[in-house]
């Protein structure tokens, strides 16, 4: 009796002190990740000024802001998703509608999911190769096309999850009708799959909007405001790389300041993707 | 057109089919006219152009690890089989290895996998466990969207936060303390410069740590409430649950949810850059500056003069592609079997 007790006791014991232990890991978690958005959030705050939206990137010493990398970064992004939104779209139907029982595309399916986390830098270092060395010059189209070259799998992965959960009857319907099956996709199931497709950019376009290690070798910088995405082109992640390695107190101010803009937009448009996504449920 | 109308393939022998193959071939089926010759038309024409676009897609790979591979091979054949093997990085006399970066990468993921798992795996049994219901939902949505926030951020952090506090408190300290101690008091030698091995260990780690949670949280999402229910039913407390129910049912794919994770951090450039200090030195002090291999690329790439540097730099990024290539095929095929549930 007093044996099945004191197991009794044990067993709850050892209850406690893994939930003790559970809790605390979840709780430092927290505790680090809330450290480090207060301190984003409040030297960001802090470095902000509407001078940050109206002036270009100043030599250390001078008062100045961030125009060419936010212009920059709004350019090559925008380049970049259009031309990864259709080529991702049409992967993705690919391998959610034609591909969906073949052995090829479970390969293809399975390259994306590795392109999806592989290391950004790599894509830089390609892109280098077959744009920059070629043309011989760095150049916003490079940086745009290497940012495409990331977002793309987001695009494939997400188009094809949701493809996926159109409803059978849908597709029956449609059938039963006559309808070829590229009007099937194009006029059901995307239209079924817009609000999904459209998360799946927005997802995309979060992910690329904080990328730096692409940007490196392609798109470099610049310190003056240029509208030739043929030339070296200036963008926040790297203009926030290049302030905060500084020893200069006012360019990394400027740092802290890009950083906020950068999170805050990659926060808002995930909020929005989300938003979105549960609007179809 | 009748050369359009083709057999149907034969419907059985492809288990797990929602629509039997007939109806799935019903435009090719349509009578000839104008217009279905039209259609046929359409028809393949789509079918080919989402074909090409997936097909480019899986070439991309390919093409990486081509480009990759010519432009690294003047460094591999000049250095031959050395590039592995030597520690030697020296732009003047043009002599390069890839020793330093190898091992600054495998250390700094290994330290970040050190701290990121066991907090990460934690947290998410507590989310899926021992957490309130009214809680659970917004810390999940909360974690998800911190592994979204921009690497840089994290690596900025590091920089101007996190390195001048280890320099000031956590360094000195150990230096102190655990510095007299024989064997272990090795790993915490030098001057407190704040940035180093360790520092870059730690914001990897900090920046996996969401990551392989909300994955793991996913994967703990898809075991059977009937398991857990049985389990409760028999009076398991909750650790044994999580130990015996739990912990199993999912193990595939929390290893795989940290082999994602360690995909990221031996990838990671811009967390790292910030705080390695840019040594090509191996050093067995955990305080002392070192380098990666993305870091160095990130550093050096743009500054490389001379095609032997340049093509080293290749080289390098060349070997950090395979080892991540292996890591996330391995994690893949470990994610394959758990979404495979998830969809039953």
């Amino acid at each position: 009796m007093s044996n099945g007790e004191t197991l009794l006791a044990r067993r709850k014991l050892v209850n406690l002190a893994m939930m003790g232990l559970c809790s605390g890991a979840a709780g430092l978690a927290i505790l680090v990740l809330t450290l480090i958005l207060w301190h984003l959030v409040s030297r960001g705050v802090a470095a902000l000024s509407p001078d940050i939206f109206t002036r270009t990137t100043p030599p250390p010493g001078s008062p100045g802001g961030l125009l060419n990398p936010i212009l920059g970064s709004l350019a090559m992004s925008a380049a970049g998703i259009a031309v990864a939104a259709p080529l991702g779209v049409l992967s993705g139907t690919y391998l959610a509608e034609y591909g969906r029982y073949s052995r090829v595309a479970q390969v293809v399916r399975f390259i994306n999911d590795i392109l999806l986390s592989a290391p950004s830098i790599i894509v830089g270092l390609f892109v280098y190769s077959v744009m920059v060395v070629p043309m011989s010059h760095f150049s916003g189209w490079a940086g745009a096309a290497a940012l495409a070259l990331v977002a793309v799998p987001v695009i494939v992965r997400t188009t094809e999850d949701v493809l996926r959960m159109v409803p059978a009857t849908l597709r029956e319907a449609a059938f039963a009708l006559g309808v070829p099956y590229w009007r099937f996709i194009v006029n059901v199931a995307w239209r079924a799959a817009k609000s999904g497709i459209v998360t799946g950019i927005l997802l995309a376009v979060a992910r690329i909007s904080g990328e730096t290690a692409p940007l490196l070798f392609t798109a470099l910088n610049n310190q003056f405001l240029s509208t030739d995405m043929n030339g070296p082109t200036a963008s926040l992640p790297v203009g926030i790389f290049q302030f905060a390695m500084s020893p200069y107190r006012d360019w990394q101010q400027l740092a802290w300041a890009g950083a906020l803009l950068v999170s805050a937009a990659v926060l808002l448009i995930n909020v929005l993707a989300r938003w979105l996504a549960r609007q179809r449920a | 057109m009748a050369g359009e109308v083709r057999p149907n393939p034969p419907a059985e022998g492809r288990g797990g089919e929602i629509f039997p193959a007939a109806v799935l071939s019903v435009p090719d089926a349509v009578p000839e006219s104008p217009e279905a010759a039209h259609t046929g038309l359409a028809e393949r024409g789509f079918a080919l152009l989402c074909r090409s676009a997936a097909f480019a897609v899986a070439g991309l790979l390919l093409a990486v690890f081509v480009v990759l591979g010519v432009n690294a091979a003047p460094a591999l054949h000049t250095f031959g089989f050395g590039f592995l093997t030597t520690e030697v990085w020296n732009p003047v006399t043009e002599r390069f290895g890839a020793v330093a970066p190898i091992f600054g990468t495998l250390i700094t993921s290994a330290i970040a996998m050190l701290i990121g798992l066991p907090l990460a795996l934690g947290a998410a049994l507590f989310l899926n466990e021992y957490c309130p219901h009214r809680l659970r939902g917004p810390v999940i949505v909360a974690i998800e969207l911190l592994a979204a926030v921009p690497s840089i951020i994290y690596g900025m952090w590091g920089l101007l936060v996190l390195a001048p506090f280890l320099s000031a408190h956590f360094q000195p300290f150990m230096t102190a303390w655990v510095g007299p101690i024989p064997i272990l008091g090795a790993l915490f030698q030098g001057p407190p410069f704040g940035i180093g091995m360790l520092t870059a260990g730690l914001i990897l780690g900090f920046m996996v740590l969401p990551f392989i949670c909300s994955v793991s949280c996913q994967v703990l999402a898809t075991v059977d409430p009937v398991l857990r229910e049985a389990a409760y039913g028999v009076g398991a407390t909750t650790w044994e649950v999580c130990r015996n129910v739990l912990l199993p049912f999912s193990r595939t794919g929390l290893l795989g949810a940290a082999m994602l994770g360690l995909g990221r951090a031996l990838g990671e450039t811009m967390a790292v850059t910030f705080v390695i200090g840019n040594s090509h030195r191996i050093s067995a002090s955990l305080f002392a500056p070192g380098t990666t291999i993305s870091a160095s690329l990130a550093n050096e790439f743009t500054e490389a003069v001379g095609d032997t540097y340049l093509s080293s730099l290749q080289a390098l990024g060349l070997v950090l592609f395979l080892i991540t290539f292996i890591v996330l095929a391995a994690a893949r095929l470990l994610m394959r079997h758990v979404e495979r549930r998830a969809a039953q």
